[in-house]
């Protein structure tokens, strides 16, 4: 089980007048998640999802709070313990991909976990063992986006996180990578939460759903509600 | 026409040195003038650019104030280490060094900036640390900025001239370089020799801009070609 709850000031993006009378909001986030469970995170721009499952990453740091993985603690500002990205046991996958350019398909997920026939099943599992080779120049959205997310899993986390990974590609990729996300979250049974705008996705893809608006957790519900 | 090569190897030696302590010593300035947002940054990295602009003499003569046996910190080095480095090579790579560093620092802080965060971030997520990140992540993606910081570094510095005459003299085989070389054969009116020294000199210039121009444009084609799928 993953529990939190955060607390860190944010500054409110855009030019609105509501940033000239307020520029800071909190972002005030208590949950657990149970294991294998799938969350989406839904809320307008500047709700403060991405900071969320970035302090879960360990990229950002909370003011206030803890982060609990099965009792281990990965922070806790109390205790001051702020364990880095690299030692929290997380895959996370990017809107932008984020893949090495100068690495092909299988060097990026090696680059997770240097055991190279469990590398070239993972890319299996995304339907890119063909495109191993391939740099991520030679590869289209679609298929950059199933190497990070084989790369996310080849280190075999606790906690997948998912920050808005179909935002940057059209309908009829997004169903398809969908689909490769809930298939692959069903058979590892890895705890999942992933941001997203689209209310659909996650209708589609998670079990619970929810929802922050400035920073505050206005709503939990079961996806089968929406 | 008189040709001495012992220029040419002071030079070069000058140059190697130069470059390889700029490339190793900069890089965390560069990482830190790319990657931090503190106050204080600007007013550092400004420091590191003044002798973009400052005239070369303008710096050899503060230089050589500052390092003279008869200055304070020239006669700590001098009783503690016994190091001079007023009219040696030592001084003469530490001067040039100082001369050269923004050509290195621009070149390696472009090229860090040029690495998306988001990459580094997926680096770090992946259960690697910092210095695992930037040998197997960071320098690979900046191989073409660390080489425009080489052959620039090392270009401006064989031309280096103010700075070395200030601080170096004309020493033969100790601070005498191709470019105060052909000062000498000029002022002697030997214009063959000057002509074959300057002749070098500019087919190496040529040489190194043209390998510059050939990096950026690659370098650029892969950016097209990156952005457009």
């Amino acid at each position: 089980m993953i529990q939190f709850e955060l607390e860190k000031t944010l500054k409110r993006p855009g030019k609105s007048k509501e940033r000239l009378e307020k520029p800071s909001f909190r972002l005030e986030v208590k949950f657990a998640l149970a294991k294998g469970q799938f969350v989406g995170i839904l809320g307008p721009s500047g709700s403060g999802k991405s900071t969320l499952i970035r302090c879960l990453a360990g990229l950002e740091k909370p003011d206030v709070g803890f982060i609990r993985l099965d009792g281990f603690t990965w922070f806790d500002s109390h205790l001051t313990i702020n364990l880095p990205p690299q030692q929290r046991s997380i895959g996370m996958v990017f809107q932008d991909y984020a893949l090495f350019p100068h690495l092909s398909a299988l060097g990026n997920v090696l680059y997770a976990n240097s055991d190279r026939p469990k590398a070239m099943e993972w890319l299996d599992r995304v339907g890119l063992a063909d495109h191993a080779s391939h740099l991520p120049r030679e590869l289209s959205g679609g298929q950059k986006q199933r190497v990070a997310l084989a790369r996310a899993l080849a280190r075999e986390p606790e906690l997948l996180l998912l920050d808005e990974p179909l935002s940057a590609l059209d309908e009829e990729l997004r169903a398809d990578l969908g689909e490769l996300i809930l298939s692959v979250q069903r058979s590892t049974r890895i705890t999942a939460l992933m941001v997203t705008h689209s209310r659909q996705e996650i209708a589609r893809l998670c079990d619970t759903v929810i929802e922050l608006k400035s920073g505050k957790l206005v709503s939990e519900k079961s996806c089968q509600k929406l | 026409m008189t040709i001495d090569l012992l220029p040419f190897a002071v030079s070069l030696q000058l140059g190697l040195w130069v470059t390889v302590i700029l490339a190793v010593c900069m890089f965390p300035f560069a990482w830190i003038f790319a990657r931090s947002t503190k106050a204080w940054v600007p007013w550092v990295e400004s420091l590191f650019s003044l002798s973009l602009v400052l005239p070369p003499t303008v710096l050899g003569f503060y230089l050589l104030l500052f390092f003279s046996p008869l200055s304070p910190l020239g006669q700590f080095l001098d009783n503690t280490f016994g190091l001079r480095l007023v009219f040696t090579f030592p001084g003469l790579v530490l001067a040039s060094c100082i001369a050269g560093m923004p050509f290195m620092i621009t070149a390696l802080r472009n090229g860090i900036m040029a690495i998306p965060e988001h990459v580094l971030e997926a680096s770090w997520t992946l259960g690697k640390g910092r210095l695992e990140t930037i040998w197997h992540v960071v320098l690979p993606n900046m191989r073409p900025a660390i080489l425009a910081g080489v052959i620039t570094t090392f270009a401006h510095t064989l031309g280096e001239f103010g700075v070395v005459l200030m601080i170096g003299g004309s020493l033969p085989g100790i601070s005498k370089v191709v470019s105060i070389a052909i000062f000498e054969r000029v002022e002697a009116q030997d214009f063959a020799s000057a002509h074959v020294y300057a002749g070098i000199l500019l087919l190496t210039s040529y040489v190194g801009v043209f390998l510059l121009n050939r990096i950026q444009r690659t370098q650029r084609l892969r950016d097209a070609r990156r952005d457009s799928v």
